[in-house]
């Protein structure tokens, strides 16, 4: 299981630029399709709000590659140390 | 000190927790449940979607700034207390509330009025965003170990009370307004809807005195007298390596898919089956009253029940249910209210047409709508409206003859298969959110403890959850040939949270919080 967990890391650190691809991808033809205020306040906020949490997933993925979650604290001074 | 392994005044304290909660939920639900009245208030009137889409991007940034919200109140909670913390955010959250029923309207004060809308909206996520996590953590702080689950499911059932508050009082206004029914209605569109915003005043006081009688979280003023308070909690819960692997979990493995499943079945549906099934205002509402008033003691069930079979696996069956579910679902309320299809069999009576000629700038053009109301055997009755080929005096212009469904009126049978369909869905809410504020609390040490869970929470309710019915709408708007589309969105980031959350997320209860 957490060889498993660590190799699905690597999907995980590549859903981080893929998902931003496709968004940025999106949010520009939106743009363009339909250039007034609203389209581009709408995607704007998308993708300033969806690449930190994009960037949030990569950092979890290179976690999960690392073996971080091969055994999580049980208790709180694991996570204080 | 006397450590809170009892539940004596465990009730006293997840009542004051929970009126609270109710509240501020209430007033956060009210303005997505008026979106489109208050779009023709503040929004200008020439583009009715684009009011519309610019009333829910406002609805949105309430959901976008609660993280930033979970942030500021976090941190505060971790410093100064829970109890001052969460008692300093109803006060934002009903002032807030009371002064956008004050707020006039885009006719009289121009474009200052979409501002300040916005501005007040801001005002209420943020004050959202340090709301839930101190609630959760209070409860949470003061249960005992073996019923850590059940006794913080009575906090997850308040988000389902508000809305069903703010839809019960929604319904009363509008028609309470005058005795004939659509002069009440036009009333309440006018200037009725500012009653229930104004009423949260009242509720909000009853809450504050509520909650100014509550002592601080006995865990919390325990590290406060031996001095081990966070000195900077934002730096122990996202600057530790160790910390914020937990974070992340809890984001992608449970909170992402928790809040879109929760999105879905209480806010998207409403707005699939108004907007998409043309089903009449009432009757769409009070399906979704019915609904979790079947399913709202659910939450308590499974938030029971998690304290015996772990958190987990509660969580994972309602996202697995949720994403295999939903298309079945939503195609039914399409079928059920399928008029066109219908009528070819079950015409009984059709009302004589109102036909309405308007000219065009010119005096040639022409636009003829002709409205019918029209009964099916079943019981169903909807207006169809016919809407002619416009014929421009400009050679080349012809506009399309288009024809629709709206105001459909349910017979009783097909009424309570809706119920049931939304009820199912809120099931599966209640699975994905009854356990989890026990989970959170359990996930993070308490001198950090409402910084830290707070975020995830709030990012995966307020971000992925609360943009649900927006980005789903805005989906349908790009793929028009499927009304199904928006679906995906749930689908999709449900689907990635239950394979992250499955191989994981721990099923095994922390018994002890105290740390």
């Amino acid at each position: 299981m957490n060889q498993l967990k660590k190799y699905l890391g690597i999907v995980w650190i590549l859903l981080g630029p893929a998902a931003i691809y496709y968004l940025v991808k999106t949010a520009a033809a939106e743009v363009s399709k339909n250039p007034v205020i609203d389209t581009k306040i709408q995607w704007g906020v998308f993708v300033i709000i969806f690449i930190p949490i994009a960037i949030g997933m990569m950092i979890f993925g290179y976690y999960a590659l690392q073996g971080e979650y091969d055994h999580l604290p049980e208790s709180s001074s694991e996570i204080n140390d | 000190m006397k450590q809170p392994n009892q539940s004596k005044g465990i009730w006293k304290v997840i009542g004051a927790s929970s009126v609270g909660t109710l509240i501020e939920w209430y007033d956060f639900y009210i303005f997505g449940s008026l979106a489109t009245v208050i779009a023709n208030q503040f929004f200008p009137k020439t583009n009715p979607t684009a009011a519309l889409l610019s009333t829910l991007a406002t609805f949105a940034a309430g959901f976008i700034v609660r993280p930033f919200g979970a942030l500021v109140f976090g941190r505060l909670g971790d410093l100064i207390g829970r109890k001052y913390t969460f008692l300093l955010t109803l006060v934002l959250m009903g002032g807030s509330t009371f002064a956008i029923g004050l707020v006039p309207g885009y006719e009289t004060i121009g474009f200052a009025a979409p501002i300040i809308v916005l501005i007040l909206r801001l005002l209420q996520g943020l004050a959202l965003g340090g709301e839930y996590g101190g609630a959760a953590t209070y409860v949470a702080e003061h249960a005992p170990e073996n019923k850590r689950g059940y006794f913080t499911s009575w906090i997850q059932t308040t988000a389902t009370l508000g809305l069903f508050v703010s839809l019960g009082v929604i319904l009363l206004t509008r028609h309470s307004l005058d005795p004939d029914l659509p002069t009440s209605i036009k009333k309440f569109n006018d200037w009725g809807w500012r009653i229930p915003f104004l009423v949260s005043i009242l509720l909000v006081i009853v809450s504050i005195y509520i909650r100014m009688k509550m002592k601080e979280s006995p865990l919390f003023a325990k590290l406060k007298s031996e001095g081990k308070v966070s000195v900077n909690p934002l730096k122990e819960s996202f600057g530790h390596r160790t910390n914020l692997k937990m974070v992340l979990l809890a984001l992608f493995g449970a909170t992402m898919g928790q809040g879109v499943v929760w999105y879905t079945g209480q806010f998207y549906a409403q707005s699939f089956i108004e907007n998409v099934c043309k089903v009449d205002f009432d009757q769409s509402r009070t399906m979704i009253i019915w609904a979790i008033v079947f399913a709202t003691p659910f939450f308590v069930v499974f938030g029971a029940w998690s304290d015996k079979v772990g958190r987990k696996w509660i969580m994972m069956t309602g996202m697995l249910l949720a994403i295999f579910s939903y298309r079945p679902i939503y195609k039914q309320f399409m079928e059920l209210t399928n008029v066109a299809e219908m009528q070819k069999t079950l015409l009984a009576s059709a009302d004589a047409p109102v036909v309405k000629r308007n000219l065009g700038p010119n005096q040639s053009d022409s636009l003829v709508t002709t409205s019918i109301i029209k009964t099916l055997n079943n019981g169903i009755s909807f207006k169809e409206v016919n809407v002619d080929t416009l014929y421009s005096a400009t050679p080349g212009q012809v506009g399309k003859a288009t024809t629709s469904y709206v105001e459909k009126k349910l017979d009783n049978n097909t009424y309570w298969k809706f119920v049931g369909l939304i009820f199912l869905q809120i099931i599966f809410v209640t699975m994905v959110y009854g356990p989890i504020a026990a989970f959170l609390v359990e996930l993070f040490p308490t001198k950090i403890r409402y910084t830290s869970m707070s975020l995830p929470y709030h990012i995966g309710n307020g971000v992925f959850g609360g943009l649900t019915p927006f980005i789903a709408t805005l989906l349908t708007t790009m793929h028009t040939s499927d009304k199904l589309v928006g679906l995906w969105y749930p689908i999709i980031i449900a689907a990635v949270c239950l394979v992250i959350g499955t191989l994981y997320v721990s099923n095994k209860i922390d018994p002890n919080v105290n740390d």
